[in-house]
């Protein structure tokens, strides 16, 4: 089973939950996909394996055989490769890999070059498998290294996903397909603003959702209120409290510096299993 | 030698458009004669990427050897500098003021880019 963990923004903790709920599982890998920034690791602080190196298949025109014909150019959606003059011209860094033009050359001129994307580091901490990946600085494709990450985790393990914050494409890659998504916000208007917008892409995706809200005790009823109109289930609240930031400021999960919570988030995960089963008989 | 100006609209009157890859056409026209083509540009507006490299291949493709233009982004100035074409940037007012400064010889093309790329 996937578990995602995920927020319509970033700083509503949604890493202490990630980190906290792969804590409480029994031998269950934790993926990192915020790429752009991940932070899960600063929690569980693992020990980590080599940088393995992430490459996409991007064309690199072989002009000896490329007659100028325009196809490649025809079917790219993405505006990424454009017969100009007497050659082809080629910009990886729009390129989504779909190999499209290879398809379409007619004289096979297209050959694979690769281009890096970013890194993916593998660790163990505490009986946890951990995975994470980082992009390259100035790489705009994040969705086919979260795909990487993704191909990491063994079919038959339980995994918690780190998603990275936000509604757009990197949010998506990293929850489609995934049994459960846990939506993490805040009790304020920004939060409820942030979460519809998140429960818009988990409905498209048809995934079933919870509500976890954090900072319960600092705003108003309105995220509960919209949450329970929408059906959503509330998993749980987290009050705002000094012990929780000082040991989140530490760098210790929550699970970890203080044991009751550790009791609530085995609830938690419990509880998701219930509402997966229930949902598919 | 034909030149491509960006236009925010169809008559020399109108008023330069300043981005080049999202500008709503061009207009090409051989500074010493009267007439001039209005080149639509509107399928690159809503382009998610690569509206500049669309624009250039446009524009190369009326066979300019100049174009005036506000900002040009790095990419669309690849494709213009390897089709052969000079591109001046940072040029404003109406097409045709536009048009008279650089029959002036008062515009020098940019050695580069002005702006940088866009994602979205
Ligand atoms: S692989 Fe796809 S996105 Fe990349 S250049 Fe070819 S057609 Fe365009
Ligand atoms: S489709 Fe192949 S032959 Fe045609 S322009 Fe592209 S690379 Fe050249």
């Amino acid at each position: 089973m996937i578990i995602s963990v995920a927020s319509g923004k970033g700083g509503t903790g949604k890493t202490t939950v990630a980190t906290s709920l792969a804590l409480s599982i029994n031998s269950a890998r934790l993926a990192d996909c915020d790429v752009e920034a991940p932070n899960s690791h600063l929690f569980l602080r693992p020990v980590f394996e080599p940088d393995e190196t992430i490459t996409m298949v991007v064309p690199q025109v072989n002009e000896e055989k490329c007659t100028l014909c325009g196809e490649c150019a025809a079917i790219c959606r993405f505006n990424a490769i454009v017969t100009i003059a007497d050659t082809v011209m080629t910009f990886p860094e729009l390129c989504h890999g779909c190999g499209g033009c290879q398809a379409a050359c007619p004289a096979g001129a297209i050959e694979e070059g690769r281009r890096t994307i970013g890194t993916i580091q593998h660790g163990r901490c505490n009986g946890l498998d951990f995975v994470h990946g980082r992009i390259r600085i100035g790489e705009a494709m994040a969705p086919p290294l979260i795909r990487q990450i993704r191909s990491r985790i063994n079919p038959d393990e339980t995994a918690v996903i780190d998603a990275p914050p936000g509604t757009s494409c990197p949010v998506i890659a990293a929850i489609k397909d995934t049994d459960f998504v846990v939506l993490v916000t805040e009790p304020t208007p920004f939060g409820l603003n942030d979460l519809k917008l998140a429960v818009e892409t988990v409905k498209i995706l048809e995934i079933p959702s919870g509500l976890i809200i954090n900072r319960s005790d600092i705003g108003d009823n309105k995220v509960a209120e919209y949450a329970a109109a929408e059906k959503i289930p509330l998993l749980m609240e987290i009050p705002y409290n000094r012990q929780i930031a000082e040991a989140y400021s530490r760098g210790e999960p929550v699970v970890e510096a203080f044991p009751e919570w550790r009791e609530r988030f085995e609830k938690l995960y419990a509880d998701i299993c219930n509402l997966v089963a229930g949902g598919k008989s | 030698m034909k030149i491509a100006v960006s236009s925010k609209g169809k008559t020399l009157d109108a008023e330069l458009d300043a981005r080049f890859g999202r500008a709503a056409c061009f207009i090409v026209l051989d500074p010493n004669h009267q007439a001039y083509d209005v080149v639509e540009n509107t399928q690159n507006l809503n382009a998610a990427q690569g509206a500049g490299i669309q624009a250039a291949k446009t524009v190369a493709g009326k066979g300019v050897g100049a174009v005036l233009t506000g900002s040009c982004g790095p990419k669309a100035y690849a494709v213009l500098e390897r089709a052969g074409i000079s591109v001046i940037t940072g040029v404003s007012g109406s097409v045709r003021q536009a048009l008279e400064q650089y029959k002036n010889g008062e515009l020098r093309p940019a050695g580069g880019p002005n702006v940088n790329g866009h994602w979205m």
